[in-house]
């Protein structure tokens, strides 16, 4: 394997939960909802993940178990914000809280216990092509999968009758409602999912990038995550090359400094965050790319009246 | 209404007797930093906690507050722990030491252990680990075990703690090759496996064969397990991490001196205002089982964990050339403990710059 | 089908604004003793241990530092809380308070850490000055961008929150480092007079930094619901459209409650810093900037309600101390018990605007929803 191939499957791996938790966020938000718990869903899926695989001895029904709670812990944020209308910031915030504390709960009997790693491919042959063999055929399966997701997710958006009515949603749930859209069905959906993607995000934390579970393995993931759908003014393509940026500066730094060079580390790790403002603001200067591109009833609450 | 139940609930809980330590037991307690399941620093003092529970059960009691922030909460914690009643409070993170210092100056006769730091008073000790000779040896496994001769070290902080490692390290490395190289990566982080876990294949893919962090998560063991590469555990033994990757691991051995100074407390001979800086031969710091590694490595190592332990062969000991080629200690002089305890440069061989 | 309708009162109703606190409170005791009877714990010991051990010092000499230690506590959390009120009332959506909070610390901090030769009565006035104008600087660049170039608020500002974190990090390994401190990353301790004084050493730590936030809340409440200025916040908030028409400025009113919740989370920052730390180190707060946006809301963006959740909150944190030293509850025990808190209260605030309808479906008419800060 060469440095090259080898650099690039490393940005691979630290990008594919960025990327898969991204995606997730990024349907919600289309659907108008703006839900700041990525971090808090994405650690009960890294727990729940890690525990599933050890106690059912399969990493796959881990990964089924991360999914799964994340999907039924963003149930939470959707009764509170969609069913009784709370505010959406501060209950988004409040799961992430409600996340970190839980996981560690759930986790402390797993603390310490060897992970169940869930195996790469290996196609015999084609995995053997240099430079591109690894990355194309002999990746983990969740690599493959957010691949997938996001062409998947990126279809449906823009290609599906349904995927219209959910952006619709997002951009103006009193039209869409007055269309006669169950706005806040679709909205259940679209959180549901979010979750589930934050969850399968936090099931490659316990069960790829590194097999095990302490407290607060997502280290902050979730809110670049967060940042990263608006990197890509909700664009599901964007999102993708985002998440490959920031694994790359994230992974390129360190290259950096084992070549010792000597560039301070917090300059290159704030990057980013800076590009995202600037990208934000050039986005928004163009009112007609903002048009087509934000949610405009994002994170307004929705209440059907009489 | 509020008022009601809580006087209710206060009514109750009277009622249920608060349950307090019994008269001839004494009270230890402990503040950390992070979670008492780490598998890494925390872990390793709770590990000295649980063998206090072990041995003292029957005279000492213990508790503990966890993933405690450092800064002004610590200060809350510390002085939570002092007023319930603890005979003595061992605050195990360098960055609790103001917050130690001035709960301290308020409880005179509460005993005050802060580890790794540098200030004490008349009812506050100070203890450390030197690590660094745990370094030496496995600086020196490296080299004999490296086919490219050159190592990568996982950094927390520029902190001298930290410092004195990667120097031993290479000091160690260089008796066995004098070219030896160290690579290093600061994560600016003691604790996020993910990251360690990218460092360690930035490093690895740069070339090195060995790894060694000082930082506390298992993801570099991880990633030398799954590279296939040899890797030297930190603060726990990381053997499950790494099967066939530790060589051994540098084991923070806490517990014996718990009891030691608890023991002191209880037969009334315990002093304030003192440092304690043990190392290998007071068995603060263990060296994991050799493994991995073919017989005769495995005794040279073993010889000379014998020769730090005996005192004969100190780690820092001259001829010594900084990274800038300037002469730091010359032939046989050994450096005392307050350079070492400020120690903010390289050794030459590694191959960074020290951020400053 | 069976389901949850909200059926929009005609006007909030008082009753359950008095309520609707004590049903959450209700609710999360309920809970939480069933929490803790799972985990075999008393429930009734440990609830002492959450609410009242840390309030025994009302009438128990012996306890009174823990109500200074709750001040300490709820102080920044209030002083951002109340800021951020005015912010979210006029509709302005700052959450970035984090790094407003670590701006402010770091321009206050120059003087003692860049000048320390620089002494006597007038460095800590001036700290607290540099402290507010960091804080409402820093605040006023999502409030440029959203007035220029119309961008969206909430994000700019949270990316600032991880800019201002790394750049503090930076300062204090880096240009800040304290010359005799070994290489640890901190600045030097502030000398003498660059610390803000305690309100009665005597008794326990509070220091002045709760004072403003008091003196902050009241001069706040006073703001809206007394002045010209705070009906311009009520009125921009509410429909940008009615307050063109009776003449206030969107564009105006943004700087304005932007520069406001800045200059209080800036000015939260140096108090923590002087007063609580007596230094800057790479992370100054466990999450107040996001903690008070919960308290913000728990306080119903009343700054009256917000002296009032941040004390409750920070209950919390204390009381979550105290049940793991005398009954052996882990942190992350601590930890759910609070999120649960804060989950009944958001929900059930729902009752003030809403009345709850479990019927079966039903279309209803088309609204446009109000906008999240309506809420108030």
């Amino acid at each position: 394997m060469g440095i090259a191939e080898s650099i690039l499957l490393t940005i691979a791996t630290a990008a594919t939960p960025l990327l898969i938790a991204a995606i997730g966020e990024l349907v919600v938000e289309r659907a108008g909802v703006l839900n700041l718990g990525v971090e808090g869903m994405m650690v009960m899926g890294a727990v729940c993940g890690f525990a599933g695989a050890t106690v059912t001895g399969s990493p796959w029904l881990g990964v089924l178990a991360g999914i799964a709670a994340g999907a039924a812990f963003s149930l939470l944020f959707a009764f509170l914000t969609l069913s009784i209308a709370a505010n959406q910031v501060a209950t988004g915030l409040s799961l992430t809280l409600l996340g970190l504390g839980l996981s560690g709960m759930i986790g402390e009997s797993f603390v310490g216990t060897a992970g169940n790693k869930l195996s790469s491919l290996a196609i015999p042959g084609l995995s053997d092509i240099p430079l591109v063999g690894r990355l194309m055929f002999g990746q983990d399966p969740i690599f493959y999968l957010s691949i997938l997701l996001t062409i998947g997710v990126m279809w449906f958006l823009f290609r599906t009758r349904t995927g219209l009515t959910l952006r619709s949603i997002g951009d103006n749930h009193g039209s869409a409602h007055a269309l006669g859209i169950p706005v806040i069905f679709y909205r259940y959906l679209a959180v549901m999912f979010g979750g589930a993607c934050a969850g399968l995000a936090g099931a490659h934390l316990s069960l790829v990038y590194t097999p095990q579970w302490v407290e607060n393995m997502t280290a902050g993931r979730g809110w670049i995550a967060l940042a990263l759908v608006v990197f890509a003014s909700w664009r599901p393509l964007r999102v993708l090359a985002g998440a490959y940026l920031f694994g790359a500066v994230t992974i390129g730094q360190l290259h950096a400094q084992a070549l010792g060079l000597g560039i301070p580390s917090q300059l290159l790790s704030s990057l980013p965050y800076l590009a995202t403002v600037v990208v934000l603001v050039i986005i928004s200067r163009n009112r007609r790319l903002t048009m087509m591109n934000t949610p405009a009833s994002l994170g307004r609450a929705f209440v059907p009246d009489r | 209404m509020k008022k009601l139940i809580l006087g209710l609930a206060a009514a109750v809980v009277a009622a249920a007797a608060v349950p307090a330590v019994a008269q001839d037991k004494i009270k230890a307690c402990f503040l950390y930093v992070g979670s008492k399941t780490d598998g890494g620093w925390t872990q390793a003092h709770d590990v000295g906690r649980q063998q206090v529970d072990k041995e003292l059960g029957d005279k000492v009691e213990t508790s503990f507050l966890e993933n405690v922030a450092e800064g002004p909460d610590a200060e809350r914690a510390i002085e939570r722990l002092a007023r319930s009643g603890c005979a003595i409070i061992f605050t195990t993170s360098f960055g609790f030491m103001d917050q130690t210092v001035a709960v301290a100056a308020k409880f005179p006769d509460v005993k005050f252990e802060h580890a790794t730091g540098y200030k004490t008073a008349p009812n506050l000790t100070t203890y450390n680990s030197r690590f660094y000779e745990g370094r030496y040896i496995i600086g020196q496994i490296a080299a004999k075990m490296s086919k490219t001769g050159v190592a990568g070290y996982i950094a927390s902080f520029p902190i001298p703690e930290v410092v004195q490692g990667i120097n031993a390290f290479v000091l160690g490395a260089q008796t066995i090759n004098p070219d030896f190289k160290l690579k290093v990566i600061w994560v600016n982080t003691w604790f996020d496996a993910g990251k360690e876990a990218d460092a360690a294949k930035a490093l690895i893919d740069q070339g090195v064969d060995m790894l060694t962090q000082h930082t506390d998560s298992t993801g570099p063991m991880q990633v030398a397990e799954e590279r296939g590469i040899k890797a030297f555990g930190q603060a726990f033994d990381q053997i499950q991490a790494g099967p066939t990757a530790q060589l051994t691991a540098i084991v923070d051995t806490w517990g014996p001196y718990y009891v030691k100074r608890i023991k002191m407390v209880l037969d009334g001979t315990w002093k304030g205002g003192e440092s304690s800086w043990d190392g290998l031969a007071e068995g603060i710091l263990t060296m994991a089982p050799y493994t991995n590694m073919p017989d005769d490595v495995k005794a040279m190592a073993m010889e000379t964990e014998a020769k730090i332990k005996s005192g004969e062969l100190k780690p820092f000991t001259g001829p010594i050339t900084k990274q800038d080629g300037t002469v730091w200690l010359k032939e046989g002089e050994t450096a005392d403990d307050a350079t070492l305890l400020g120690l903010n440069f390289y050794v030459k061989g590694v191959d960074d710059k020290l951020p400053q | 089908m069976m389901r949850v309708e909200l059926v929009r009162r005609p006007q909030h109703s008082t009753l359950f604004s008095v309520l609707s606190p004590f049903i959450a409170l209700v609710l999360t005791v309920i809970a939480g003793a069933l929490m803790f009877s799972l985990l075999g714990k008393n429930p009734f010991e440990a609830l002492y241990y959450y609410f009242v051990e840390p309030l025994t010092g009302l009438w128990d000499e012996n306890n009174r530092w823990q109500l200074h230690e709750l001040a300490i506590k709820a102080a920044p959390l209030i002083l951002i809380g109340v800021g951020l009120a005015v912010c979210y009332q006029s509709n302005n959506w700052n959450i970035g308070a984090e790094g407003q909070f670590i701006l402010g610390a770091i321009f206050g901090s120059m003087l003692p850490v860049v000048f320390p030769q620089f002494q006597g009565p007038l460095v800590l006035p001036a700290m607290l000055l540099l402290g507010v104008l960091g804080g409402a600087l820093y605040a006023w660049i999502p409030a440029l961008l959203k007035t220029r170039f119309n961008t969206n608020e909430i994000l700019t500002s949270l990316m600032l929150v991880y800019v201002a974190q790394l750049l503090l990090d930076w300062m204090v390994r880096g240009p800040w480092r304290n010359p005799e401190g070994n290489n640890f990353p901190e600045t030097r301790r502030f000398h003498m007079d660059a610390v803000l004084p305690e309100i009665l050493p005597s008794a326990g730590r509070a220091n002045l930094g709760f004072v403003f936030a008091l003196v902050a809340a009241v001069l706040v409440w006073v703001l809206i619901s007394k002045t010209l200025k705070g009906f311009e916040v009520r009125v921009l908030g509410a429909s940008p459209r009615a307050g063109r028409f009776a003449g206030f400025s969107a564009a105006r009113m943004v700087f304005f409650a932007f520069g406001l919740s800045g200059a209080l989370a800036g000015l939260a920052g140096i108090s923590e810093v002087s007063g609580a730390m007596g230094q800057l180190r790479p992370v100054i707060s466990p999450g107040y900037g996001f903690t008070a946006i919960i308290v913000a809301f728990l306080g119903r963006l009343n700054p009256l309600g917000i002296v009032a959740a941040g004390l409750v909150l920070g209950l919390t944190y204390l009381g979550g101390e105290a049940a793991q030293i005398s009954i052996g509850v882990s942190d992350k025990v601590a930890r759910v018990f609070q999120g649960m808190l804060l989950f009944f209260v958001l929900g059930c605030d729902t009752l003030i605007h809403y009345r709850i309808r479990i019927s079966g479906f039903r279309r209803a008419a088309p609204a446009e929803a109000e906008p999240v800060a309506g809420r108030a």
